[in-house]
């Protein structure tokens, strides 16, 4: 195989149908459990228990328990609502936008993209849930034939918001299941014991890869990847309207929908990199998973890194232009120099810094070097949405009901027990799912030229 | 020994190939030799084969047009009927019928619905779920999900003669040939 323009290939070299086969789905069916494995769930495990505890608790005692105040009623929680969900959008993004561009790198990275965008909005649900105060009954905000014969308030963005999320975790999870399906029927067919075998089997719904049935599939995946394309731009502007609707300085913004949707690449790409870099050595899939596919999402990092700066930019110079005195406050003076100043210049050093180091090819080749840039972009985007959600409030209209939030324990429970609620799904992901996409994969096999020589190579062996 | 068609012992004759060129070329000669029971397994989409073994009616897509237009027009009337009909409520003489801001959510619901209707209707015209079928019964059939290329004949076609039709199979130069017991 050739490299085009000296960049490195999609896919490592000598790989047919059988071997890719063979290599993705003996970590389903044939490898043992692993020990690192086993520590990692453990790890995330705990932290899962930790937020089991940190919810019993806030159902016995009432959001209370957190750092939340008036006028700081958005704490950590709302914080953790829309971090979560914009790591959940590069999974769309890459199962949705980049097939409909007919990007074919992003074919060994989407599956496991589609699972953390699962997890990461199942993280990002149960916050704003927790923080109705009265989480049980949360299904007021649905439209159901009720006594009180009342309604959702269709003009509230919050009301937006439960439609538009609830739309894009069913839909994500659609997207995902149907891209599973003849993947789980290649599992239940490697499988050796009866018990796997149903279970697969079920979970395949029968697909035998008939002819008829691949040509409606591939039908509705392009569909529902056309369908998700708009659907990830709305939910994160929807996610925006919370703040842009409200008149509180520093939400009260137009650049906010845009903005908010490159942020949400930008972390959604910085967890898909946080995640591949420690799968590809763990599980060996470096002709899977390939330099070019870790130089692409760095790339994109960089790209979305800088439309994050010029909404920061942005966001002061409106500030200063609108010569709206509470504004050029809140973005010139509160934000840089007040009580948070310190997290609001480690956001910018993170978010706008350490992406810059990406123009340089050493640092998009060296996995340390990616994997540590990953992380600290995380880190950038849970400050951000922090210094959004939390300085805007902490000083608003009247200085006299200016307020400092300090996070409690329960709030530390309730974020780091959503981090151990995604780490265990993912382990678990990760050892009974394929976590790349067989079907695709062959494909890719397909439209590389040298699947005639491969596939004669595997007939004669 | 000759069977009539729709032998009620067997499903059909299966043949395995090793390239997708060789399964499309393999079905539409088939399909051009007047069998009209056909299908194609493949461990991935192959361009052209549901063609060659005579599939034309693909109806997903306006099926989930269809529930895409069900929840749009659904959506936006679910808010209209709650804000002007069912329970208007008058702020500051602002009109019933804000109809901007039920845009969100009549958006949301069009992708729900289309998707929904997308994907119920593609099981459903596959005829999935179906847990067992006929063809799993042929050991080799399991590679179907991996490496190899299979062209069914179904006993229910009229010009289907088990001997007859295993030679036609042969001749397309196949890795094998099998028996499919219902």
């Amino acid at each position: 195989m050739t490299t085009v323009n000296d960049r490195p290939d999609v896919l490592g070299p000598g790989q047919t149908y059988g071997s890719i086969t063979d290599k993705i789905s003996a970590i389903v069916v044939d490898q043992p459990t692993r020990r690192g494995w086993v520590l990692g769930f453990l790890v995330g495990f705990s932290l899962l228990n930790l937020l089991m505890v940190s919810v019993a608790y806030l159902l016995y005692r009432g959001v209370g328990i957190w750092g939340v105040q008036i006028p700081v009623a958005w704490g950590w929680a709302i914080t953790n609502f829309v971090w979560w969900i914009g790591i959940g959008h590069a999974g769309t993004l890459i199962s949705a936008i980049l097939l409909l561009l007919k990007q074919e790198w992003r074919t060994s990275i989407n599956r496991f993209a589609e699972a953390m965008t699962l997890f990461a909005v199942a993280c990002a649900g149960i916050f704003p849930l927790l923080h109705l105060g009265r989480p049980w009954v949360f299904y007021w905000l649905l439209p159901y034939p009720n006594t009180m014969s009342l309604w959702p308030q269709w003009r509230s963005p919050l009301v937006w918001d439960v439609f538009a999320v609830s739309t894009y975790a069913l839909v994500s999870l659609i997207f995902w299941y149907i891209g599973l399906v003849p993947d789980l029927a290649t599992v239940r067919d490697r499988a050796r014991s009866t018990p796997v075998k149903v279970i697969y089997g079920i979970l395949a719904l029968g697909w035998r890869g008939s002819a008829r049935h691949w040509h409606r599939y591939r039908t509705v995946y392009l569909l529902l990847a056309a369908l998700a394309t708009p659907l990830v731009v709305s939910v994160h502007s929807v996610v925006s309207f919370d703040f842009t609707v409200g008149i509180v300085p520093g939400w009260h913004s137009t650049i906010f929908p845009p903005y908010f949707v490159a942020g949400a690449i930008y972390s959604g790409f910085a967890m898909v990199l946080t995640l591949a870099i420690p799968l590809r050595a763990a599980y060996g899939l470096h002709a899977q998973i390939t330099q070019r596919h870790l130089q692409n999402m760095a790339k994109v990092l960089l790209a979305t890194g800088m439309l994050v700066t010029y909404g920061y930019v942005m966001e002061a110079f409106m500030a200063w232009y609108s010569a709206d005195t509470y504004d050029q406050f809140i973005q010139l003076q509160a934000r840089p120099f007040g009580p948070y100043a310190t997290t609001y210049w480690a956001l910018i050093v993170c978010n706008c810094g350490t992406p810059q180091l990406l123009w340089i090819p050493w640092f998009r080749r060296n996995v340390y070097a990616l994997f540590v840039i990953a992380l600290l972009v995380n880190l950038g985007m849970w400050l951000e949405r922090f210094v959004i959600v939390v300085t805007s409030l902490a000083t608003d209209f009247l200085p006299s009901s200016w307020q400092v939030y300090h996070a409690t324990f329960w709030d530390w429970a309730a974020f780091l027990g959503s981090i151990g609620l995604f780490v265990s799904c993912f382990f678990l992901f990760i050892r009974f799912l394929p976590m790349i996409s067989m079907t695709e994969m062959r494909e890719l096999i397909h439209e590389t030229a040298e699947h005639h020589c491969a596939a004669s190579e595997e007939a004669r062996s | 020994m000759s069977h009539v068609a729709g032998d009620p012992t067997i499903f059909g004759l299966l043949a395995e190939f090793v390239h997708p060129e060789e399964v499309v070329e393999a079905a539409s000669k088939a399909f051009e030799a007047g069998y009209r029971q056909l299908d194609a397994y493949s461990p991935y989409p192959v361009d052209g084969l549901a063609e060659a073994c005579g599939f034309t009616k693909n109806r997903v897509a306006p099926i989930t047009l269809i529930g895409g237009l069900v929840g749009g027009f659904g959506g936006f009337f679910m808010q209209w009927f709650s804000a002007v009909v069912h329970y208007p409520i008058n702020v500051g003489g602002r009109p019933l019928n804000s109809w901007p801001s039920f845009i969100p959510i009549t958006f949301e619901m069009t992708v729900l619905f289309a998707t929904l209707f997308g994907v119920v209707g593609m099981l459903l015209l596959n005829g999935l779920p179906r847990l067992h079928h006929p063809v799993f019964h042929v050991p080799r059939f399991e590679l179907a999900s991996r490496s190899r290329f299979f062209l069914s004949i179904q006993a229910t076609d009229p010009k289907f003669e088990l001997s007859a039709t295993r030679e036609f199979l042969q001749s397309l130069n196949p890795q094998g040939v099998d028996v499919v017991p219902w």
